[in-house]
């Protein structure tokens, strides 16, 4: 655990833009004061940024109060000055603007997502295939051409098609692979059967519901989606949990990253039939969803997380009950890591396999352990901290080669640097109360909430009317951002590397499609 | 080698042992929910009103463990404490009608295939999981009855990896629009005689996605269901509880305790 270092305060500011509004993770500005550009001036003020090391977190459309009926919102995070830029720009109907993409290929699936769901037509896209609504888009003829996959040509090139119902017990999506023999020279993915309309539903539904939906968002990551929804109703609230509340939230997200990582070391284990660590990970993967479902009553964490607080805390009792469990846990794991890494079968798969360079990271604007593992040193919890991160920070582990192993091996030491984390906390929790349940959302503001999900990067964007409810909510699942470069570090490999490829990256689905 | 013996010596046996023994289940769990009619005034309908999915109705109260998501709304928001949840994990039936909780009546457990299904299923049970939409909570349960905890095949139950090597179709999630097609031609890919399970509120009813514009609510009415298992997900051993009693291998009050 390192202190936050007084002495090194975090670079301040340069002059801000200000083609942009500039706010933190969790607090909320008025949207009067994001100001409105040109689609030129909006292009050019992305594009400036992220060459200045800014990068895209979300592109939502909202409704306009004014003359034109949409506006497009780009939220980019400037990890090193640990700010957000709020950019805006205003549409008629029908009305394009000169696309991202092109400059940022990190923009592309935001903006097939704009075109896909408000017709909103970002010129020069290279590639403005459905993302998610397929049903729809079918039955109009000039899509059908959207449709085709990539297609690569010549004698002896063969086509594979997975999906969407898979071999196991998987979420469905559809992966083309275009083959020449056993290697790879494209793969293309094909994702949308999962969409069950999360946003529109949390944007029309009751407080009560929405907490559900935000749980289901992605079913493995509900600590994460609670979180960076609380976040973003307290937010427009203007109103943060007690420090009791931001102690429970931290800990459950570590033990959520927790039961991740170490069920994904399992699973790829598995996938290089390692057997005895796929068992053994794949049982103490369960150790910490049943310290989840100690502090919540359920697995997962449901029903844990409120906006405004959280509904259970640890007694005394079950303090040192879950200190005594991690210290268990933390040996056999340990034991089971030793053995792994250990491994020259293990190694042997997973090195130099799936490489992803840290140039295709950044411009892919991968987030989360993939990102890390390629050398890229992003983290929300130290970058746009909120609640107990702005005190206590937990170290970023970055790897560099890119590959299955430094996927691997990040996961492994984000599980110590975790388990470190979670038993510093319960050890020093403070005395407190789970925090009040009524957030009231002022009118007519913007808020951000972005958590560190053991994904990556969660950025949930609500924005208010004049009534204070709620007109725009926007969910980016680090998946959203992340697909894409699934597909490229397949590129060269052998087929029979794409599952343990896949399982290396672990995406949602769910999160992908909402 | 002996490095590896050595840490198996030292992990030891964790199997747990259910149906003979406890669940192991933490005091917090949230399993059948409990309605004490005698608490409840009758002249609100809070809990009704604070349920996110529409599963209560009042006076007298009912509880629909198929739209239930086992989240604290109702207990929150009852005056009286006339609703709690019980820690018993049993929670699978074998119609719709049969997952409504009212006071004072018996939990309606899941009775055991026709002894003609039995004959066939009772002793191997393969399944083809299909996922139309859930979030990969249910998914991860179902994967967890594979591990060395709950050793799902020591019951010769199995998830294989085709349709046409099953005897019957695990579907999770609310079925969306953009899988339905999907999940019709798999159960068309199942030889007959087969089951249909359907897993987890969303699988049930739609869940926290009920009336959603791209969902179907759940299985499809055409589908005939077989054994639905509520929760949000159901615990390992709700699943496991459920696929037991199916098979005749679990019956009357063994497999009550939670801990």
């Amino acid at each position: 655990m390192q202190p936050v270092d007084a002495s090194n305060p975090p670079a301040q500011p340069l002059p801000l833009d200000a083609r942009a509004a500039w706010t933190t993770n969790a607090v909320a500005i008025p949207i009067a004061q994001v100001p409105e550009l040109s689609s030129q001036e909006f292009r050019g003020a992305c594009v400036d940024l992220c060459t200045q090391g800014a990068r895209l977190s979300a592109l939502l459309a909202i409704p306009s109060e004014n003359a034109k009926p949409l506006q497009v919102l780009a939220v980019l995070s400037h990890d090193a000055r640990r700010c957000l830029a709020i950019l805006r720009v205003e549409l008629a109907e029908g009305e394009g603007y000169p696309s991202l993409s092109v400059a940022l290929p990190q923009a592309q699936a935001f903006e097939r997502e704009l075109f896909e769901s408000h017709g909103i037509r970002p010129l020069g896209h290279p590639w403005l295939k459905p993302l998610r609504r397929h049903a729809d888009l079918e039955a109009s003829p000039e899509n059908v051409q959207a449709h085709t996959f990539f297609q690569v040509e010549g004698a002896s090139i063969h086509e594979v098609a997975v999906g969407p119902v898979h071999a196991g017990i998987i979420e469905p999506g559809h992966f083309r692979f275009q083959c020449h023999g056993e290697e790879v020279l494209n793969l293309e993915i094909q994702l949308g059967y999962q969409h069950r309309g999360a946003e529109p539903l949390l944007l029309r539904s009751a407080p009560a519901r929405r907490v559900v939906v935000a749980e289901s968002i992605a079913g493995d990551t509900v600590i994460g989606h609670a979180s960076a929804y609380a976040i973003a109703m307290e937010g427009l609230g203007g109103a943060a949990p007690p420090v009791y509340a931001q102690a429970i939230r931290a800990i459950a997200l570590e033990l959520e990253r927790l039961s991740n990582h170490v069920g994904d070391l399992g699973a790829l284990c598995n996938d290089v039939a390692y057997l005895p660590g796929a068992s053994w990970f794949g049982r103490l993967r369960g150790e910490f969803l049943n310290l989840l479902m100690e502090l919540s009553g359920n697995r997962f964490g449901r029903s844990l997380i409120q906006p405004g607080g959280v509904r259970f805390g640890l007694t005394n009792e079950q303090r040192a009950r879950f200190l005594s469990r991690l210290v268990a846990a933390r040996r056999d794991l340990q034991g089971t890591a030793q053995q792994m890494f250990g491994a020259a079968s293990v190694a042997s798969r997973f090195e130099h396999t799936g490489v992803v360079s840290k140039d295709v990271a950044e411009s892919l604007g991968l987030v989360g352990v993939v990102a890390r593992a390629s050398g890229c040193d992003r983290d929300v919890r130290r970058d746009h901290p909120v609640g107990i991160h702005h005190f206590v920070q937990i170290p970023v582990c970055l790897q560099e080669s890119g590959d299955v192993m430094a996927r691997a091996q990040v996961r492994w030491e984000e599980v110590e640097k975790s388990l470190d984390f979670v038993v510093a906390q319960i050890e020093s929790l403070p005395a407190g109360s789970g925090g009040s349940h009524d957030v009231r959302p002022k009118p007519c503001m913007l808020a951000v909430g972005m958590v560190e999900g053991w994904r990556g990067e969660i950025a949930h964007v609500a924005v208010t009317g004049k009534d204070g409810q709620l007109v725009a909510y926007k969910i980016v699942d680090p998946s959203f951002h992340n697909w894409f470069g699934l597909g490229l570090a397949l590129r060269g490999q052998e087929i029979s590397d794409f599952p343990l490829c896949n399982k290396s990256f672990n995406l949602s689905y769910a999160g992908h499609d909402l | 080698m002996l490095h590896l013996l050595i840490q198996r010596l030292r992990q030891g046996k964790h199997t747990s042992s259910f149906p003979a023994g406890g669940a192991g289940l933490p005091e917090r769990f949230r399993g059948r929910p409990g309605i004490e009619a005698a608490k409840c005034s009758g002249g609100c309908r809070d809990c009704a009103e604070a349920c996110p999915t529409g599963a209560i109705a009042t006076s007298p109260v009912r509880i629909d463990l198929g739209a239930c998501l086992f989240c604290m709304a109702c207990q929150d928001a009852c005056p009286e404490g006339a609703l709690r949840y019980t820690a018993d994990p049993r929670l699978a039936a074998r119609n719709k009608a049969d997952l409504i909780v009212a006071e004072g009546e018996d939990p309606k457990l899941v009775a055991a295939l026709d002894a003609g299904m039995k004959r066939l299923f009772g002793r191997s049970l393969k399944l083809r999981q299909v996922s139309a939409g859930g979030c990969n909570g249910c998914e991860a349960e179902l994967v967890a009855l594979g591990n060395v905890v709950f050793d799902l095949s020591r019951f010769g139950i199995e998830f294989v990896a085709s349709p046409r090597h099953a005897d019957g179709l695990v579907v999770t999630g609310p079925v969306t629009q953009n899988m339905e097609l999907a999940l019709r031609e798999t159960y068309a890919a199942v030889p007959s005689p087969k089951i249909v399970i359907a897993v987890g509120a969303c699988a049930i009813s739609g869940g926290p996605f009920a009336g959603s514009s791209v969902c179907k609510n759940g299985v499809p009415a055409d589908i005939p269901v077989d054994l639905y298992v509520p929760g949000c997900p159901p615990h390992p051993v709700t699943l496991l509880d459920g696929l037991l009693r199916l098979l005749g291998r679990i019956q009357g009050d063994e497999s009550r305790r939670a801990r």
